[in-house]
């Protein structure tokens, strides 16, 4: 017997009440909710980056090429934990050479494939297209062939091809920001769609999944560039980070009013289901939802934010509250994707009975791995701010003389 | 040719390209992949062809009556709506292989006590014994034959097939009745129950026989017949088994 | 020349083995004869006959090869006790596992009965609907199958589907259910757990055929199907179903 048999074993005595037999095994664990988790700092990342060239928002423009490079290296790992939850991740080709238009999840692949190659690598080839030129002419070896074949030996750097950068750029941005939607909207929507289980059947998942996944990624970048400028030696720009977290806010705002609705209308209509779930959020999910999902990651981040707009804060003390905002946040929308997840599969569809999650330590599905896969994507950011520095001085500077 | 080209910026010409070049390894791939692997109709064939070759177990009744005279007898008696896999098994490959591989030939009493064994949720009807204190220590098959399983002899009381009720009335006001006092019960009923049934007393009069005002038992509750609940009968209020007030 | 000969021997001896071969392979497949589109299955159940032996789930997994722990189930049987403070109690009901259930006082129950579950055969599949690759389909005759061999074991369908009918096999890594024994039905045999029913709680038939035990049974009874409002169209509808069968 294997040994996700023999745990079951253990999960059938915390059973309380009534589930169907063959929902003691919880289908989709933490891989599934990492993913989610993922490809929301991928749209949220590439939102923050589209308010620089379509919405033209100049404070924002220090993070910009950080949050393309973000988007970039948080897609790549993506699709991993997808692949380590298959019970048959060898045939997952399949997707692309049979996939079935009516699955919401076959349109992974395509979804994922356009995304990556049509808006997040054209986008950041022609934002980086003269530098990388300009950079390999000055390299040696290795750093020089990289950079030669980013661009694929052109050598272009006129005028005229930097105005068409920008004009693609745009471009690209403008189409990009419908297929981040649909990036994450479909995750969404291949758990709304699924009437079984009214804990996810709902026309509001995709939206809400999207509006978390843009505060997530907002809150990704601004924890990155505190992060990363202090280790670069250089002062963090405070328009720009006062910028961010404004939006911050707002995304914020929109995304608990989306929850609250949620809320307020599942207890008003009051339907079958209202009874077990509420004693799956009472129960099972008080802490991560509760606690964690709404008190921290939500309502106290939004608190504070609402007092620095109020009160005239000094520098110092906002980069902090900004600091431990971000990462409350970032808590908190783990544990959303944690509760929607986890949270669907913990009560039975026969509406009678409450089940537990026992996470392995070790082991595809194990705690160590999902460290693993989300501490990976930053591994990959490294690399790729090695090859694509995205600092520019001189915007930086500007910037920060404009305030002062 | 040249000129063509060169009306179109350096940087879109070499993204064309690539982008040429991943259209064409896409499609180059499709061709490439056999027709197995994408043909939905060879997919559904393939899996059909699959499920339809998988061995089958259970052979059917029929197959048991070509050698097996029990079958014959089994046909007219209380087990004749079972199949002889119920209690034997699986038996295709016996069939197949009758000297060389048998069925299981259930003899110990927890084979019958699988569905005789009284659980209150069994529909009423359904002959149910404590295996507790019917002959603990002997094999069911003993007194009954499994292929014609009546009952040594006719069962005296009630409770044989009816034990959720006999067991319900004998916590409830009316225990100390006897089923045959509310009901008629020809003895056919016992031998052939679901052609012959019972009777249910019809009118209310019955049980004003100890219920109503004028009735002879002093021990029973009374009530006024002329008024209470006159357009019914009683049991349509009254659970006779356990008869409780409002 | 001697070299010549064996090579055209053995080939010829090949070529006459894999026909042979082939012949033999098909031997248990669907019968050359069998028209798919001639046949739509369905499924009855009869609440008020089952009495609850679990033989039918150990019958399906005898048959399919189900793995034996008590988490994988193509069918299973429910235990519902229905008590006077309107208060339901439901439980799993395995005929293997040591029966421990609990014991209910007669009086303070109102109903109770069990209700044997499968997969339903949708005619609306939400299974079929959601499967990314397509490894699931609908056969002509109205049965949902699953090609192991495409299943990526995504788990989608098990999610998707409202009846808790699905599981992944843990042999596999595929996902898994009752195929109502497609090798059975296609050769004119009755699925495993309808064979093995000593009560003919369950019915299981031909919808396209007029005169048949199913035909009775959607004639005679008040047919009720589960959760009906998710518009799944089940194949498999309930005689005296209850209102808090789920």
């Amino acid at each position: 017997m294997n040994p996700v048999t023999q745990g079951l074993y253990e999960s059938l005595k915390q059973v309380t009440g009534y589930i169907y037999p063959n929902e003691i095994e919880v289908h989709w664990g933490i891989l599934v909710v990492v993913y989610p988790y993922l490809t929301g700092l991928v749209a949220g990342a590439f939102i923050l980056a589209s308010l620089v060239k379509v919405f033209n928002v100049k404070e924002l423009q220090p993070v910009y090429r950080l949050s393309l490079l973000t988007a970039l290296a948080f897609i790549i790992i993506a699709p991993l934990p997808l692949l380590l939850h298959l019970g048959h991740p060898e045939r997952s080709y399949e997707i692309f050479l049979t996939p079935n238009f009516t699955s919401a999840m076959a349109m992974f692949g395509f979804v994922y494939a356009w995304y990556l190659m049509v808006v997040l690598l054209l986008e950041i080839w022609f934002t980086y297209r003269r530098d990388i030129i300009i950079w390999s002419q000055g390299e040696k070896s290795v750093m020089r062939w990289i950079h030669k074949t980013i661009s694929l030996f052109s050598t272009d750097t006129s005028e005229k091809s930097v105005e068409f950068d920008k004009k693609a750029v745009k471009a690209i941005t403008i189409i990009g920001i419908p297929s981040a939607f649909l990036l994450h909207g479909y995750v969404g929507f291949i758990f709304g769609s699924i009437k079984a289980n009214p804990w996810w059947s709902s026309v509001l998942m995709p939206i809400v999944f999207l509006f978390s996944a843009i505060v997530s990624g907002i809150a990704l970048v601004i924890l990155l560039y505190m992060i990363l400028t202090p280790l670069r030696g250089e002062k963090i720009v405070s328009a720009c980070l006062d910028k961010m977290a404004s939006y911050l806010f707002y995304a914020v705002i929109v995304d608990f009013s989306l929850e609250l609705l949620d809320f307020i209308h599942r207890l008003y209509e009051s339907e079958e289901s209202i009874k077990i779930l509420s004693e799956l959020v009472l129960n099972k999910l008080f802490i991560s939802l509760g606690i964690i999902q709404v008190m921290l990651g939500m309502l106290l981040p939004l608190g504070i934010m609402i007092c620095i707009k109020l009160f005239r804060f000094n520098e110092e003390l906002r980069k902090l509250l900004y600091f431990v905002s971000v990462i409350l946040i970032q808590l908190g929308i783990f544990a959303t994707r944690w509760n929607v997840v986890i949270g669907g599969q913990m009560f039975s569809k026969s509406f009678r009975g409450l089940t537990a999650y026992k996470m392995e330590l070790t082991g595809f599905e194990g705690f160590f791995m999902t460290l693993v896969l989300l501490i990976l994507p930053f591994i990959v950011l490294s690399v790729l701010i090695k090859i694509l520095p995205p600092w520019d001085r001189s915007v930086e500077q500007s910037l920060g003389e404009k305030i002062a | 040719m040249k000129n063509f080209f060169q009306r179109f910026p350096d940087a879109l010409i070499r993204i064309g390209a690539v982008f040429l070049l991943f259209i064409s390894a896409v499609l180059l791939v499709r061709f490439i992949i056999p027709s197995s692997l994408k043909n939905e109709k060879e997919h559904v064939d393939a899996t059909i062809e699959r499920e339809t070759s998988r061995p089958v177990r259970y052979a059917g009744s029929d197959v048991c009556a070509d050698c097996h005279e029990e079958y014959r007898l089994k046909k007219e008696g209380y087990h004749r709506n079972l199949s002889c896999e119920t209690c034997h098994g699986t038996a295709k490959e016996h069939s197949e292989n009758p000297t060389e591989i048998k069925p299981v030939l259930p003899k110990k009493r927890e084979a019958c006590a699988l569905c005789h064994t009284y659980n209150p949720s069994r529909p009423t009807g359904f002959p149910q014994i404590n295996p507790v204190v019917h002959n603990p220590l002997k094999p069911c098959i003993t007194c009954h034959n499994p292929h014609d399983p009546k009952p040594p002899r006719v069962p005296q009381e009630c409770q044989a097939c009816h034990a959720e009720i006999a067991r319900t009335k004998a916590v409830s006001p009316h225990v100390q009745l006897e089923c045959t006092t509310c009901h008629v019960v020809p003895q056919q009923h016992k031998i052939t129950p679901r052609e012959v049934k019972a009777s249910i007393p019809a009118e209310r009069s019955f049980c004003g026989k100890c219920h109503s005002k004028d009735s002879a038992n002093k021990e029973t509750p009374k009530i006024d017949l002329s008024v209470h609940g006159e357009k019914y009968l009683c049991w349509q209020c009254h659970y006779p088994h356990m008869p409780e007030v409002e | 020349m001697k070299r010549r000969k064996f090579i055209e021997k053995s080939l010829t001896l090949l070529a006459q083995a894999s026909v042979l071969g082939g012949i033999f392979r098909n031997a248990n497949a669907e019968p050359k004869d069998y028209d798919a589109s001639k046949h739509y299955y369905g499924m009855g159940i009869q609440i008020n006959k089952c009495i609850g032996c679990g033989k039918c789930v150990e019958a399906c997994k005898e048959e399919n090869n189900v793995p034996k722990e008590p988490f994988f189930f193509r069918t299973w049987v429910e235990r519902y006790v229905i008590k006077k403070d309107n208060s339901v109690v439901v439980q799993n009901i395995d005929s293997r596992i040591e029966r421990s259930l609990e014991v209910f006082a007669e009086k303070d129950t109102l109903r109770s009965f069990f209700v044997p579950k499968l997969c339903n055969q949708c005619e609306n599949p939400p299974c079929v609907q959601v499967c990314p690759v397509g490894a699931t389909f609908k056969t002509a005759d109205g049965v949902i199958l699953v090609d192991a061999n495409r299943c990526i074991g995504c788990r989608y369908c098990i999610q998707a589907c409202p009846y808790g009918a699905r599981y992944l096999n843990p042999e596999t890594g595929t996902a898994d259910k009752c195929t109502f024994c497609y090798h059975r039905i296609t050769k004119g045999l009755l699925p495993a757990c309808v064979e093995v029913c000593p009560t003919q709680a369950r019915i299981f038939g031909d919808v396209k055929s007029n005169a048949s035990p199913l035909a009775r049974f959607r004639r005679m009874n008040k047919l009720h199907v589960l959760k009906p409002s998710l518009n799944t169209e089940p194949k498999v509808a309930y005689a005296d179903l209850d209102g808090e069968v789920r």
